[in-house]
């Protein structure tokens, strides 16, 4: 069986597994199995990291177009030297957006696809799946990249993150299923992966790495997340005490209604 | 100072009925005393509504109705402009709320017969908001450009494709174009912003000056008019201001700590008031692996899939949405609450119950195996709860209905 029709075959079993999830479900691409991402935009040192993996590996090719440098520096508590020390290699006003270096005309020749802007990528896909794709590359020769991805079959994406994480190899298991009349057809299954080159990174560090990075795409995603249920705590309370009154004076107004 | 106001206010009275206004609606309206929690959705949905007039003024004057700056605008708002988040959030939730409240408003009137006579008039207009209210929803979905918007409209509004001889020019002329494109937009910007709006304001005012004039019905169905006091007062009638204001600010601040949690806490309301896929812009190119409508439109959307002709699914879903403004007509028990009702209408209202919701939830589940057959399974009980009505209505055994509010 060639790999074409492997990946036919993952692609319908699992479309039509997440088409049985109920809906509405992040369009997950291949759909695999997605890992928890685990993140917690509370934790301003991995929301900074993060920044820093963003700018120096995805913002080459990828923009955050609506992410202002001030922003993200007022948010992640960075000063405005901090700021373009550490994370505008060209921009040059704090208040610009993120925008990639690699013009989209270019890009597209490359890949035959822009890379897509990463502003609302966390909210578009969720925080897991993103999570999940970082993790899902593999080695496969035929490839024009040399890698493809569980999560998002024949992506054109490469495997950026090579140096970190190292090569792995995907692993999958065949089985044959005989439908009601009979027809015998193989699914293929994703497995496990197995480590074919080390990285810097051991794979522990490496799930840091990827979390850190989720986390702050997660943040750009929705900034004023952290505003607003602040807010809404005060919101609520408000409304509590406002309750209490507005019962009373109900029931003053109304005690001689029998 | 004192007097200043109060002249100024005779000299007004003298022009304009101000203070008859005040008594005919507020001061010397009387509603039942009766009222319970069913009887909160209607102030609920005045609220809901002016929360999306205002929020939608001030949406506007940030927003960017044309194909290459409405999604970024949207976004302009979520993070430049001052509290623009609180302004959207306020919008979207409120789209949602809106149909909540609206429904169990609905539903009230179907637990207590509130449609019936003499308040047909009521729920003519009622359902006429009900229909613009969905048309007001769905092309302000279409503003924020991303890929739900778009694609959503491409299949909502190809549905008028179905339609012989009209149908292709139909389409043409609803778009203004050959696809969905900018000026589809522009004008459904207009409609969103305008058009809609006004009409509903207006319808809502009609139902409400309806409404006063045969007054309300409650949770009993009896008539409090007819059993008055020597002061002309209904025995059974408290004045709306102060008692029903003041019972009704309770209800709209629990209604508000609820709003609140979700616009502060859940803006997503786990993709069902904010679509994922509606957080990437609308692309032309491809489409969304599983388009479904916002949950409020599902029941509908449901009775279209589920049948296998492109004609008759629009027919039957026009005539789904259509078909409960000839209520007062198609229910011909005596009694008008369900109180006194026998056991078949209480069955039927309960069957009815069951297909809205499951029908609302099979139309975000893919049109596939089981779940179109339980599409029409329940299709079949809602079109049922309505045209076989005349009859069990007639047979149903009511109970005598009290003088008087119990």
């Amino acid at each position: 069986m060639n790999n074409y029709l492997k990946r036919i075959a993952r692609y319908t079993v699992a479309t039509t597994l997440a088409g049985l999830l109920a809906a509405p479900v992040f369009a997950a691409g291949g759909g695999a199995e997605l890992e928890k991402a685990d993140i917690d935009p509370g934790q301003i040192p991995s929301l900074q990291r993060g920044a820093s993996n963003f700018m120096n590996y995805c913002s080459g090719c990828h923009s955050a177009q609506y992410v202002r440098f001030n922003t993200i520096g007022k948010h992640l508590e960075l000063s405005e030297e901090q700021l373009v020390d550490n994370l505008m290699f060209n921009a040059e006003k704090t208040f610009e957006t993120i925008r990639s270096a690699m013009p989209a005309a270019d890009a597209e020749r490359w890949y035959g696809t822009a890379p897509p802007d990463l502003s609302l990528m966390a909210r578009a896909r969720g925080a897991d799946y993103i999570y999940t794709f970082l993790k899902s590359f593999y080695v496969q020769e035929e490839s024009p990249t040399g890698v493809d991805n569980i999560v998002m079959p024949a992506t054109s994406m490469p495997h950026v993150l090579w140096e970190l994480q190292g090569y792995q190899r995907a692993v999958f298991s065949e089985h044959e299923e005989t439908d009601s009349e009979g027809n015998v057809s193989t699914t293929v299954h994703f497995e496990h992966f197995e480590q074919v080159s080390p990285g810097t990174l051991d794979a522990e560090d490496y799930d840091i790495f990827v979390r850190d990075t989720v986390n702050f795409l997660a943040y750009i995603a929705e900034p004023i997340r952290g505003e607003r249920r602040k807010i809404g705590t005060w919101v609520i309370m408000y409304l509590i005490v406002f309750f209490i009154i507005a019962l009373m004076l109900k029931k003053q107004i109304w005690k001689d209604v029998h | 100072m004192n007097n200043l106001l109060i002249g100024l206010r005779d000299w007004v009275d003298a022009r304009l009925p101000i203070m008859r206004a005040w008594d005919t609606h507020m001061g010397k309206y009387y509603a039942p005393k009766n009222f319970n929690f069913w009887y909160f959705f209607g102030v609920l949905s005045l609220l809901v509504l002016v929360n999306q007039l205002l929020t939608g003024i001030w949406l506007t004057m940030s927003y960017n109705p044309s194909q290459e700056g409405a999604f970024a605008s949207v976004e302009y708002i979520m993070r430049d402009v001052d509290y623009g988040w609180i302004l959207r959030y306020m919008h979207s939730t409120g789209a949602s709320a809106f149909f909540l409240v609206v429904y169990l408003h609905m539903f009230r009137a179907l637990l207590y017969g509130s449609y019936k006579k003499p308040r047909e008039l009521i729920w003519i207009f009622g359902m006429l908001i009900f229909v613009i209210l969905m048309a007001e929803a769905f092309v302000g979905y279409v503003l924020p450009w991303g890929q739900m918007s778009y694609w959503g409209a491409q299949v909502i509004i190809s549905l008028f494709g179905a339609l012989p001889v009209v149908g292709d020019p139909l389409v043409e002329w609803i778009r203004g174009d050959y696809s969905i494109s900018d000026i589809t937009l522009n004008r459904f910007f207009a409609l969103h912003v305008i058009a809609v709006p006004l009409a509903l304001v207006m319808l809502v005012v009609m139902h409400i000056l309806a409404l006063h004039e045969t007054g309300s019905n409650n949770p009993d169905g009896i008539e409090i008019k007819e059993h008055k006091g020597p002061d002309g007062v209904p025995l059974d009638g408290v004045a709306f201001h102060p008692y029903h204001t003041s019972k009704d600010l309770v209800a709209i601040i629990v209604f508000l700590m609820v709003f609140s949690f979700v616009l502060f806490f859940a803006p997503e309301m786990g993709g069902y008031f904010l679509e994922y896929a509606n957080f990437e812009p609308a692309n032309i190119k491809a489409t969304p692996e599983h388009i479904a409508p916002v949950w409020y439109f599902t029941p509908f959307y449901a009775i279209l899939r589920a049948v296998p002709d492109k004609l008759w699914g629009f027919i039957l879903f026009g005539l789904s949405v259509v078909l409960p403004v000839f209520l007062p007509w198609l229910d011909r028990a005596r009694v008008k609450s369900i109180r006194y009702r026998g056991w078949i209408y209480k069955s039927a209202l309960t069957l009815f119950v069951i297909s809205f919701i499951s029908l609302g939830w099979l139309g975000v589940q893919p049109a596939e195996g089981i779940y179109v057959l339980a599409a029409r399974i329940f299709a079949v009980i809602y079109f049922a709860f309505f045209l076989l009505m005349p009859y069990y209505t007639t047979i149903d055994k009511t109970k005598p209905v009290p003088d008087r509010v119990v």
